[in-house]
């Protein structure tokens, strides 16, 4: 009785031990090689760089986050089968990810990972999902929820998340607004008399990364005057937060008598800002021009595209053509992109509408190196070419439109397209 | 192909505009190659930043106006998101839109009608033609 027993066990300790150094050994391994498409995705890159398609029609593919054996978690802004967050692994190491689990209710737009926790965003809420060691959601149908009651308008709803190194958590909560205009987006409409939605939205909030069912009342506007967020991000260099804020619409056919369409769809910056707690970025009362290169007083509230805006407000440190749609910022800390890359920000440009009947712009993925914490340089395009347009006129011709950055564990930069729901991976590749 | 398009649209445009001669003899005539004319200048000017110039629309924020049930269909609803705006979640072929439409109220009778005449039969859409009239019924009734 006795032998019979250990030989079995003996055997079934040979068998955990030989999982779990395999185990062990495949998690090493476990990043997939970058390797290139022979079209490289159909991307236009810097000489050198090269892409793959990882992944395709996943549904409208918002933030993305890889984890640190490179498997990827997606929100999805639309549920899919009821399904919310896709979780994908290339098993096969054949360069495809394929969607491993499903999981969560909500629609939404963040997606994070930090201090074993994964974190997600609906358009009022924010939860966590507990993590194992390799990073895999113990309990997708239990997560903590740790923000509630955030104020979502039809527009400018989504909320994206980022923690610092204090276990603090930061929303956008975008303005439900063009620019608090009494009748949002109507002619010659004046701005509400102190903007009273700036309470509630129109900034980035700070709560605890740890702490569950927070509130307004529980957090706190770390800056505000902010219209819209969906691209924000931690700089590791000098500990600060980043942002860009989607800028106003609609100069010309809110005021024709002041500006023209050409005006309207290339004034108003898409504005990237360092922010410090208590900021004030501005909205609705002024607009960073990109003519003047100065903040100007809002029609809504007496400007009249020269008059300049009061001084409390912060300039931007970049400011972008008008209306691209800036959905991601990403600052590189990897090692395979060249050295002018390393601390550099990525953008990803969704791409514009409000230029019409101007030709759209953006549909791209910029890029602007950076020294500590300040721009080094002009930006640039980065990665071109996800419409398959060689210009767009109108957004539903772009085959894709790029949404979400993410930076792999070897390097290597993801980006979402929330169109077809396609992910592509971009890598340096010095031998091609 | 194109010419018989407007071809046809003009027939159609024609037919329809007689027949509402004949229901009510003192509306002035308008011929339709110049209201639908016009209602391109006025697309061009009032609608275009938002619903693009191929009518399209954008994805997830301001809607087609392709062949949709508010453009074919109902023609008061039609008016009325002109004169009133609409600010409220609708679904197009399973998509909703974020932003609002803001009322463009200061369009004349003569402007909404000849707008919306347009896009009835542009971007694939094929429908009878608007009347000022009936613009200045729907503005002057209360109703919503
Ligand atoms: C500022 C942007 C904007 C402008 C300018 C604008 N629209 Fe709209 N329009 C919208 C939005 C957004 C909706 C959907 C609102 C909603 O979901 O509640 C809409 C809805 C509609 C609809 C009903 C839905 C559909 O797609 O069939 C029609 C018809 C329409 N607009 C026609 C026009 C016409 C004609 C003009 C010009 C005279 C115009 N719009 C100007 C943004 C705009």
């Amino acid at each position: 009785m006795r032998k019979k027993t250990i030989i079995p066990l003996f055997i079934g300790c040979l068998v955990i031990v030989g999982i779990s150094f395999s185990f062990m050994n495949k998690h090493k391994n476990d990043v997939t090689p970058f390797k290139p498409d022979a079209d490289n995705a159909g991307l236009k890159l810097p000489v050198g760089f090269g892409a793959n398609k990882v992944a395709d029609n996943l549904g409208k593919a918002r933030h993305i986050v890889i984890t640190k054996d490179g498997s990827i978690y997606i929100k999805l802004m639309k549920v899919v089968d009821g399904k919310g967050i896709l979780f994908l692994q290339d098993k096969d190491k054949d360069g495809k990810y394929e969607v491993q689990t499903a999981f969560c209710n909500y629609g939404g737009t963040g997606i994070t990972i930090k201090n074993g926790y994964l974190y997600a965003s609906s358009d009022k809420e924010v939860f966590r999902y507990k993590l194992d060691e390799n990073e895999q959601v113990i309990d997708p149908a239990n997560p903590e929820k740790i923000i509630t009651g955030l104020l979502a308008g039809r527009q400018h709803q989504t909320k994206s998340i980022l923690l610092d190194h204090e276990d603090n958590i930061y929303v956008n909560i975008g303005a439900p607004t063009n620019s608090c205009q009494e009748n949002d987006r109507g002619l010659e409409s004046k701005g509400k008399v102190g903007c009273p939605i700036l309470d509630s939205a129109g900034g980035i909030w700070q709560f605890k990364a740890n702490k569950l069912n927070q509130s307004y009342a529980d957090g706190l506007r770390y800056a505000t005057g902010i219209r819209n967020v969906m691209g924000l991000d931690w700089n590791t260099q000098n500990n600060t937060l980043y942002v860009m804020q989607h800028g106003r619409d609609n100069l010309n056919s809110s005021w024709p008598k002041l500006f023209n369409t050409k005006q309207s769809a290339e004034i108003p910056a898409e504005a990237m800002y360092m922010i410090k707690k208590g900021d004030n970025a501005g909205w609705p009362y002024v607009y960073y021009d990109t003519y003047q290169n100065k903040n100007i007083l809002a029609p809504e509230y007496g400007g009249d595209g020269k008059k300049e805006g009061s001084k409390e407000f912060i300039n931007p440190i970049v400011a972008f053509p008008a209306h691209m749609a800036p959905n991601a910022l990403l600052f590189y800390t990897g090692n395979m992109f060249p050295e002018r890359y390393k601390q550099g920000a990525f953008v990803a440009f969704h791409g514009s509408w409000n230029r019409a009947p101007e030709k759209q712009a953006g549909y791209f993925v910029a890029f602007v190196p950076f020294k500590d914490g300040k721009p080094a340089g002009e930006w640039e395009v980065f990665a071109d070419g996800f419409s398959g347009l060689n210009e767009v006129m109108v957004p539903r011709e772009a085959l894709h439109r790029p949404c979400g950055l993410a930076q792999g564990p070897d390097g290597s930069l993801y980006v979402t397209d929330d169109v077809k729901g396609t992910v592509y991976r971009i890598g340096y590749n010095i031998n091609k | 192909m194109k010419k018989i398009i407007c071809a046809a649209i003009l027939i159609i445009g024609f037919l329809s505009n007689s027949n509402a001669q004949i229901k009510k003899k003192n509306i002035v005539a308008k011929t339709p190659t110049n209201q639908l004319a016009k209602g391109k200048i006025l697309y061009a000017k009032h609608c275009v930043v938002c619903h693009q110039a191929d009518g399209g629309g954008v994805m997830g924020l301001n809607p087609p106006l392709i062949k949709t049930d508010y453009v074919l269909g109902d023609q008061k609803r039609l008016i009325n998101i002109i004169l009133k705006g609409l600010d409220k979640e609708i679904e197009i072929d399973g998509e909703t839109y974020a932003n609002p439409m803001p009322g463009l109220s200061h369009l004349s009778d003569q402007e909404v009608a000849d707008v919306l005449s347009y896009i009835r039969n542009n971007f694939g859409n094929k429908a009878s033609l608007i009347s000022p009239a009936q613009v200045k019924v729907i503005r002057a009734s209360k109703t919503k």
